[in-house]
């Protein structure tokens, strides 16, 4: 179909998955993640204000910037490193297709 | 001991919405959060949030939706408990729940509510190996009585107003030694701290160490010792008294889960006829219950906090033919 793609994700036991994800629904990797019942809480519902989407890209995808808000709300995130986002902050789009990331560790 | 009909726990946006269904079936609610203010996650988390799914709102700020459901209740005097963590849940010889709060507040009702959300709030705990091993014995998360900190060794982290103010406050003549270790050389907090931050650094009265992140906690009994990593200079060894990490609070369902109730992946499960629990006389609604088809959203928790009153007040007054079910024409009765 033309707007689905895949994107894949590595859960904390290393496990990957392959999810298939709408691209016109206005979806982010937070909700997806969410939708197939990965562990991401999501807590703020998708503002960028909270830290509890946190992972990392792990393919070369061309993702917008982080913006500051996102770089703050990484403050309270742990083990952030250069490819670290929030997933409520990646659309969904078509060229996302093959997309790679992997969840950030969380504390107890 | 505070008496009520209901107690409800948590004081956010269905919580503060079951005070007003039951009011209208002239129910007392008494309401316990850990927070210190009303409002749960929208006024915690999302305060300029908007949301746009309350009917009748196109869109409506987090935190103008609390102080309306506080105005919308007012009329029935609801009390509060706040800043208290719901602990302990007994029985008394009469049936009654009493449920007493982590500071030791008693409060007595014949129904619980459970409208906590995602939990309570609880400070963000780095995922570090050992950490726990060194809690209370060198790790804090929050900074109750600065002077306990006189003449150590304090290393912060963190890149917030807290973790600012904190070290500006430990710098001035109270701990021996303040580093502040954060992942970036800006920080989010107010202008001003981070001004003096800077400056504290610049006069050296404080290391500030950036591009940099704890990893690794060690020590005998007590903490002795920080591995941090640093981005472009690798590992380096901190010797300190104390590290406190300050990454803001996350929600946790915490003593819920002791109370013998039937939880599935961290949400309480109920029966949707009237969102009761297994324990006879307890409920849960909104973020926190779970059942085929839940929907985490404010409006399906104020549709389950009014069927759930519904069922509380037969509860209570199983021989009393209910009769109130609708607003239409009166609002608050008595008004």
């Amino acid at each position: 179909m033309d707007d689905m793609i895949k994107v894949f994700v590595i859960d904390r036991d290393e496990k990957r998955h392959m999810l298939d994800a709408p691209t016109d629904m206005n979806m982010n990797m937070m909700e997806l993640c969410k939708s197939y019942e990965l562990p991401v809480e999501g807590t703020c519902g998708g503002m960028a204000m909270c830290a509890s989407c946190h992972m990392y890209v792990q393919s070369s995808h061309d993702i917008s910037e982080r913006s500051e808000d996102e770089e703050d709300m990484l403050d309270e995130a742990f083990f952030v490193e250069d490819n670290s986002r929030l997933g409520c902050q990646i659309k969904l789009t078509s060229d996302l297709d093959g997309l790679e990331v992997k969840l950030a560790p969380i504390g107890e | 001991m505070i008496q009520t009909d209901i107690l409800i726990i948590g004081a956010g946006p269905c919580g503060l919405f079951t005070v007003f269904e039951a009011g209208l079936l002239k129910l007392r609610c008494h309401l316990i959060d850990s927070l210190p203010n009303p409002g749960g996650q929208c006024t915690e988390i999302y305060p300029k949030k908007p949301i746009y799914d309350i009917p009748a709102y196109p869109s409506i700020l987090a935190g103008d939706l609390t102080e309306r459901l506080m105005e919308q209740i007012a009329p029935f005097s609801p009390g509060f408990t706040l800043g208290e963590r719901a602990e302990i849940v007994e029985k008394d010889e009469d049936g009654q729940f009493i449920l007493t709060t982590n500071r030791g507040t008693k409060h007595r009702a014949p129904i619980i509510v459970i409208a906590a959300g995602l939990g309570c709030f609880e400070p963000r705990k780095p995922p570090i190996d050992n950490l726990s091993s060194y809690e209370d014995k060198g790790v804090e998360y929050i900074i109750k009585d600065p002077e306990f900190y006189r003449d150590k060794k304090v290393v912060i982290s963190g890149g917030g107003d807290s973790a600012l103010d904190w070290t500006i406050f430990l710098a001035e003549g109270v701990a021996s030694e303040v580093t502040l270790v954060h992942r970036r050389p800006s920080f989010r907090g107010h202008p001003d701290s981070v001004q003096k931050v800077l400056d504290l650094a610049e006069a050296g009265k404080i290391n500030l160490i950036t591009n940099a992140e704890v990893v690794g906690v060690s020590g005998d009994a007590n903490l002795n010792a920080l591995e941090v990593k640093h981005k472009t200079e690798g590992m380096m060894s901190i010797d300190t008294d104390h590290w406190v990490p300050l990454f803001g609070l996350s929600p946790k369902l915490g003593p819920i889960s002791e109370w013998n109730l039937n939880i599935s992946k961290n949400a309480i499960e109920v029966d949707t006829f009237d969102y009761s629990t297994n324990v006879p006389g307890i409920y849960a609604i909104g973020d926190i219950n779970t059942y085929p088809g839940k929907l985490k959203l404010i409006l399906c928790g104020f549709h389950e906090a009014t069927l759930m009153v519904q069922s509380a007040y037969k509860r209570i007054f199983p021989d009393k033919n209910l009769v109130l079910k609708y607003t239409t024409v009166t609002g608050k009765p008595g008004l």
